[in-house]
């Protein structure tokens, strides 16, 4: 019971209590989440969890997820993506197109991911070799442009009924027959496998590869960048290329779970990923962000939703809830850093 | 003397159109020396740097590395002979770990089936090697920069010309921005990189850097050679007289 041991036993908690706090700065979010679906259950016990419900959620944020994890990388780099949701409808539209000229589906399948792959690479030399003074003109005058060649080439009008291989990515259900027993109603939603293997890949590029870093690196100070030789404009170009592919992976989905191709297809959808980006801790400024707070951000604007939706709140009020959650969620991230800057 | 040498410039001039901002200039540098440039702004210092190190190319003029003569392209040719430049803005990522932005650009890698991926824990153990090496004090190689004092980052800025062996080290005004009691430990690091062999050249304002680490002194003044002389031979008046276009 000596003075030295007395000093390490404090010690000892001190670090807990430091090794604690990265603990609830990446994890927090998580949490949060877990006390939404808490309440939601509590206030809806009998619908929320169930298996309907949950798989419902989840079919509804995977499109989403897409364009949110593209703008993700995007918002990395101090630049920005309004195009997303116009690119999402227009690889809708060339997929429908290919599928009702009759093609192979094995290829109306790449064609919205090659579409996207298009768009996000115009977008992404239109930002670094024609000089635009920032991203948000460039991609707020490819919002305009690449909705009206969607609707220039459908005739502005919806194209529905595509092959049975192109519905199971949005629609398709994975039986749990061997859990639940023979003719079980449970099922896991193939759009959900797609979200997670997409987003480990994309966890796996950002976090274990030198692209992955410069991308950080570029969003923290695109001169260190350089000065360290780094091609910075051949990074942005690859950025938007991946953001406009990610879109058009969401187009894809997009046509499995509606099995049709609509003019409004998109719209606005570029800002709820957005939102989401934001919501999930990613800063607006560049250089900071997780694919796992992308995920989180993405869950709670669909779970928000969703339980809105359950408790028959009208669509108004939800616009007003999501627009103050993005408000509060930037302010306590404002709060957590002055905390952190005080000691 | 000239056995040393690492770095020499003979009669480099620099027009941009009709200005003149370097004229005739002569540097030598040699190994494990510590150059003192000084000169009032606009006498040519940032410029000559600028030739150093392959930002510009001279109009006129040769540059030799160990006795050799070079034609430079780009700063990527002068790291290549060995020669690193800190900048005046410290071109580091903020957002980025210290051992991020040591090897960024360069980062370790290992290689699995046909990708390559960050070798995170090389990394790691290559960045506190190097900052023990430079005696470079910091909580941890992860650390984030912008977590860092102006000091700190100097010295990361430091580090991080030196991770790969480099032979001179350009400074362009090291201690500008840094509180007075972090001047020092910037150049107590100076000091260091000169024991384990590295050229300095350092550009700077204050006469108590230049009388701290340097051998030998230059002045330029408005593009020309002014002066030069080891620094037991001078002293801070008279250096501060050449800075003004004085001489006795």
């Amino acid at each position: 019971m000596d003075h030295g041991e007395k000093r390490l036993m404090d010690k000892n908690q001190e670090s807990l209590f430091v090794r604690l706090i990265p603990f609830f700065e990446r994890y927090g979010i998580l949490l949060l989440i877990l006390i939404m679906i808490a309440v939601l259950h509590l206030l809806q016990p009998d619908v929320f969890l169930s298996w309907r419900n949950v798989t419902n959620i989840f079919k509804q944020v995977s499109w989403q997820s897409m364009l949110a994890l593209g703008v993700f990388m995007v918002i990395v780099t101090a630049g920005i993506d309004l195009s997303v949701g116009s690119i999402i409808m227009l690889s809708l539209m060339g997929l429908a197109i290919a599928s009702k000229a009759g093609m192979p589906w094995y290829v109306v399948m790449l064609v919205a991911p090659a579409i996207g792959f298009l768009c996000g690479m115009f977008n992404g030399i239109g930002i670094t070799l024609l000089r635009m003074p920032h991203p948000f003109i460039m991609t707020l005058g490819t919002l305009y442009i690449f909705r009206g060649i969607g609707n220039l080439i459908s005739g502005g009008v919806p194209i529905t009924g595509f092959a049975e291989q192109i519905r199971v990515i949005g629609n398709g259900k994975i039986k749990l027959d061997v859990f639940f027993g023979e003719g079980a109603r449970e099922y896991i939603p193939t759009s959900l496998i797609l979200m997670i293997v997409i987003f480990f890949i994309f966890w796996v590029f950002l976090n274990h590869t030198r692209i992955g870093k410069w991308i950080y690196a570029i969003g923290g100070n695109p001169g260190a960048a350089r000065a360290a030789g780094i091609n910075v404009d051949r990074i942005l170009i690859v950025v938007y290329t991946l953001c406009g592919f990610l879109a058009g992976i969401g187009g894809l989905i997009l046509a499995g779970r509606t099995n049709s191709a609509y003019p409004n297809a998109g719209l606005q959808s570029e800002l709820d990923a957005i939102a989401a980006v934001i919501i999930g801790g990613a800063s607006f400024f560049g250089g900071r962000g997780t694919v796992l707070g992308v995920f989180a951000g993405v869950m709670i604007m669909g779970i928000l939703r969703n339980g809105l939706n359950l408790m028959n709140v009208s669509v108004f009020w939800q616009q007003v809830l999501i627009g103050s959650i993005i408000i509060l969620a930037v302010y306590i991230d404002v709060l957590r850093r002055q905390l952190a800057t005080r000691t | 003397m000239s056995d040393n040498l690492v770095l020499e410039a003979k009669s480099v001039s620099k027009f941009f159109g009709t200005i003149t901002a370097l004229q005739n200039v002569d540097l030598h540098l040699n190994k494990g020396e510590v150059l003192g440039v000084v000169g009032d702004n606009g006498a040519g210092k940032s410029t000559l740097m600028k030739v150093l190190s392959g930002l510009y190319k001279p109009s006129e003029g040769s540059l030799f590395f160990d006795k050799e003569k070079v034609t430079l392209n780009s700063p990527r040719d002068s790291q290549n002979l060995g020669l690193e430049m800190v900048y005046q803005d410290l071109a580091l990522a903020g957002n980025l770990p210290i051992g991020d932005n040591i090897f960024l650009g360069r980062e370790p890698t290992r290689k699995v089936g046909p990708f390559n991926f960050l070798d995170h824990k090389k990394r790691k153990q290559l960045t506190e090697e190097h900052l023990a090496k430079l005696k470079i004090n910091v909580k941890s190689a992860d650390q984030k920069v912008e977590e860092l004092s102006g000091g700190q980052r100097q010295a990361v800025a430091i580090a991080r010309a030196t991770a790969f062996n480099a032979k001179i080290v350009l400074m362009d005004e090291p201690t500008a921005a840094l509180a007075v009691k972090e001047v020092g430990k910037v150049l107590d690091l100076i000091l260091n990189l000169k024991k384990l062999g590295v050229s300095v050249i350092v550009i700077s304002h204050r006469m108590d850097d230049i009388f701290t680490v340097c051998d030998r002194v230059m002045a330029l003044f408005q593009g020309t050679n002014f002066a030069e002389s080891e620094l037991k031979n001078t002293s801070r008046d008279e250096v501060i007289g050449w800075i003004m276009g004085k001489k006795d």
